[in-house]
C-alpha cells in the first residue's frame, strides 16, 4: 500500500514558506491506514514547501509539480495531475481545508470512486469513521474503491513531526492547463496570533459581543493566554468580525486544549465545530443557554465584567 | 442564460436528530424535513441573476424521494420556472447523485449551475465538484460573490484565510456558502402560483445512469457524550478550576 498526501501550505506575502499543519496531521491520518506514505508539492515556486515536505517524519517521497498552471491551486488544472499520479497509490489523501475540499472530489469524480469526507479516524485501511448530521452522529463507513479518495479533518489526529524524515524528491508531472480557470486576487485576513485551527487555546465571541469593537476585549484576553480568536456565525453575519474567524459546521473546526465561548448561546452548527474541544468554557448572561450542556465550567455573568477580569487573573 | 438549480431535501437544520437505536442510521420518521439551506441561497443567487436580466430561465432539479416535491415547489415559489425530480428512495453517495446531475446538465445544457456547498446532514461537500469534474467544466466552490462578467463568471470564493476571487469560462459550476445572500421568504400567492408550474419526474434508470456506490456505511452512533460540567460562582473560581483542576492555562 502506498499513499498520496496532497500538501497545504503556509504562504507569506507572495512566498510560500512552509507545509500547513494540516498536513501534519494528515500524514499522521495516512500513518494509521499503514504502508509508504508520498507527499505532493502542487504550485509555483514551491521549493521550500517541498523542502519541508521531506522532513516530515514518516514520508518516503516528496513528489513536486513545481508549474506556473499550478499557481494558486486552481482544482481545473490540479485535479488532473492528481489523477494522472493516483493510478499508483491505494489511497490519496488530503486535508480537509478549503483547498482539500476544493480539488478532492474533483479527483474523486475522475476516477470514478465514491470519497470519503473529513475522517475523524481510521478503523482500518477501508474503513474509517466520520461525523454527519453537524457531528451529531458518527458514521462508520467501509471503502471498497480501488483508491480511497479521503478528506481528513485535522483536529481528529495529532500532528506527526515536522522534522526527523529525510525524504526523496522527486518532481512529477506534465503541466495540466484546462484553460478553464484563472486566479483573479485575494484579500487575505491578517493576524498576528496563532492559526484558529491549530491554536492549544481558543477564544470566540458570538452575538453577545454587541459590535465589532467589543472584540478589543477579546483580542487583548487572547493575547495574554497566546489564544487565537474565533467567532460564531451571528457575530460574523453581524459583520463584527470576518468570516474566516467562523467556529461551526460551515466554518473552521477547532479542538484545542481550552475553549472559552463568549455570549454564544451555543446553537448546533456551532458545537459541531469546537465540541471536541479538551475543556470547555462558558460565559454568558442566560443561565439556560444550551452553551452550559457542553461546557465543563460554566460562568453566568456579563461578559464585559467578566471578560476583563478574566484577563486580569490569568 | 439558463441557471440550473440542484436542490436537497433534508432534516430540518433546528432539529436535533437521534440516533437509531439499531446502529442504521439516524431517526427521520416523523421529523421535519426542509430544503437544504446552502441550497435556498443558491435558488436565490439564481432568482437575483434573473431579476438582473442575466438569467432567462431557471430549472430546478432534484434528487431523492417523492416527498422532495415539495422542495421543488417551495424553490418553484422563489422564482424558478421549472422543475425535475430525479426520483430514488434511498439516500446516494454524492457521486451518485452527481451523475444524476450530469445527466439533466448534458439534456439541460445550462450556462451555470448553482449548487450549495454542502448538505447539512451528510456534510459531505463534495457533489459541485463532482459534477465539475464530470460535466468538463470549472468550479467555483464557496462562493460568497458571483458576477457574470461576458462570457466567463468571477467567483470570489471564501477559502481558509480570507477571500479570493477566480474567473470561470462558462458553462461554470457554483456552489454557495452562507454569506453569498439572504434568501427570501415564499409569498402565499408565489406558493400557490408555484402549484401550477411544470414539474417533470424521472428516474435513474430512465436516465440511463447507475447509481452503484463503493461505500457502505457499517453503523452509525451517536457522538461520546461530554461529561457534566459545573457552574462556577466568580472569574477568580473559574481560573483557578482552570489552573489547578483542568491544568489548561
Amino acid at each position: 500500500m502506498t499513499i498520496l498526501v496532497i500538501a497545504d501550505y503556509v504562504t507569506e506575502g507572495q512566498a510560500h514558506t512552509g507545509v500547513a499543519p494540516s498536513t501534519l496531521n494528515t500524514v499522521a491520518a495516512a500513518q494509521k491506514i499503514g504502508g509508504d506514505i508520498h507527499v505532493l508539492v502542487a504550485g509555483t515556486g514551491v521549493a521550500a514547501v517541498a523542502e519541508a515536505a521531506a522532513k516530515i517524519a514518516g514520508v518516503s517521497k516528496v513528489l513536486v509539480a513545481d508549474n506556473a498552471v499550478y499557481a494558486h491551486q486552481l482544482p481545473e488544472n490540479v485535479a488532473p495531475l492528481i489523477v494522472e499520479l493516483a493510478s499508483g497509490y491505494s489511497h490519496v489523501l488530503a486535508a480537509a481545508t478549503a483547498n482539500g475540499k476544493n480539488i478532492l472530489p474533483r479527483v474523486a469524480a475522475q476516477l470514478d470512486v465514491d470519497q470519503i469526507s473529513e475522517i475523524v479516524s481510521v478503523e482500518s485501511p477501508d474503513t474509517f469513521k466520520r461525523p454527519i448530521y453537524a457531528g451529531n452522529a458518527i458514521a462508520t463507513v467501509q471503502s471498497s474503491a480501488a483508491i480511497k479518495v479521503i478528506t481528513v479533518r485535522a483536529t481528529g489526529f495529532d500532528a506527526v513531526a515536522a522534522e526527523g524524515g529525510s525524504a526523496a524528491l522527486e518532481s512529477v508531472g506534465a503541466a495540466h492547463d484546462a484553460g478553464k480557470s484563472s486566479f483573479v486576487g485575494e484579500e487575505l485576513a491578517k493576524s498576528d496570533r496563532p492559526e484558529l485551527t491549530a491554536a492549544s487555546i481558543v477564544v470566540s465571541g458570538g452575538r453577545g459581543m454587541q459590535n465589532g469593537d467589543n472584540f478589543k476585549h477579546l483580542y487583548s484576553l487572547a493575547d495574554k493566554l497566546g489564544a487565537a480568536v474565533g467567532a460564531s456565525r451571528a457575530a460574523v453575519d453581524a459583520g463584527f468580525v470576518p468570516n474566516d474567524m467562523q467556529v461551526g459546521q460551515t466554518g473552521k473546526i477547532v479542538a484545542p486544549q481550552l475553549y472559552i465561548a463568549v455570549g454564544i448561546s451555543g446553537a448546533i452548527q456551532h458545537l459541531a465545530g469546537m465540541k471536541d474541544s479538551k475543556v470547555i468554557v462558558a460565559i454568558n448572561k442566560d443561565e439556560e443557554a444550551p452553551i452550559f450542556q457542553v461546557a465543563d465550567y460554566g460562568l453566568v455573568a456579563d461578559l464585559f465584567e467578566a471578560v476583563p477580569e478574566l484577563e486580569k487573573l490569568v | 442564460m439558463k441557471v440550473l438549480v440542484a436542490v436537497k431535501r433534508v432534516v430540518d437544520y433546528n432539529v436535533k436528530v437521534r440516533v437509531k437505536a439499531d446502529n442504521s442510521g439516524v431517526d427521520l420518521a416523523n421529523v421535519k424535513m426542509s430544503m437544504n439551506p446552502f441550497c435556498e441561497i443558491a435558488v436565490e443567487e439564481a432568482v437575483r441573476l434573473k431579476e438582473k436580466g442575466v438569467a432567462s430561465e431557471i430549472v430546478v432539479v432534484t434528487v431523492g424521494p417523492a416527498t422532495a416535491q415539495e422542495q421543488l415547489r417551495t424553490a418553484l415559489a422563489l422564482g424558478a420556472d421549472r422543475a425535475i425530480l430525479i426520483e430514488h428512495a434511498e439516500e446516494l453517495t454524492s457521486l451518485g447523485v452527481a451523475k444524476l446531475l450530469k445527466a439533466v446538465v448534458d439534456k439541460e445544457q445550462p450556462q451555470l449551475v448553482i449548487l450549495g456547498k454542502q448538505s447539512i446532514d451528510s456534510d459531505n461537500n463534495q457533489t459541485g465538484q463532482m459534477l465539475a469534474a464530470l460535466s468538463g467544466y470549472a468550479q467555483g466552490t464557496f462562493a460568497s460573490k458571483v458576477e457574470i462578467n461576458g462570457d466567463k463568471v468571477n467567483v470570489t470564493r471564501e477559502v481558509d484565510d480570507g477571500l479570493q476571487t477566480v474567473a470561470l469560462n462558462l458553462p461554470a459550476i457554483v456552489t454557495t456558502d452562507l454569506r453569498l445572500n439572504e434568501p427570501r421568504y415564499a409569498s402565499l400567492p408565489n406558493i400557490m402560483k408555484a402549484k401550477k408550474k411544470p414539474l417533470e419526474t424521472f428516474t435513474p434508470e430512465a436516465l440511463g445512469v447507475s447509481v452503484a456506490s463503493t461505500v457502505k456505511t457499517l453503523k452509525v452512533e451517536a457522538p461520546a457524550v461530554r461529561s457534566a460540567g459545573i457552574k462556577v460562582k466568580s472569574v477568580a473560581e473559574l481560573v483557578e478550576k482552570l489552573k489547578n483542576e483542568a491544568k489548561v492555562i
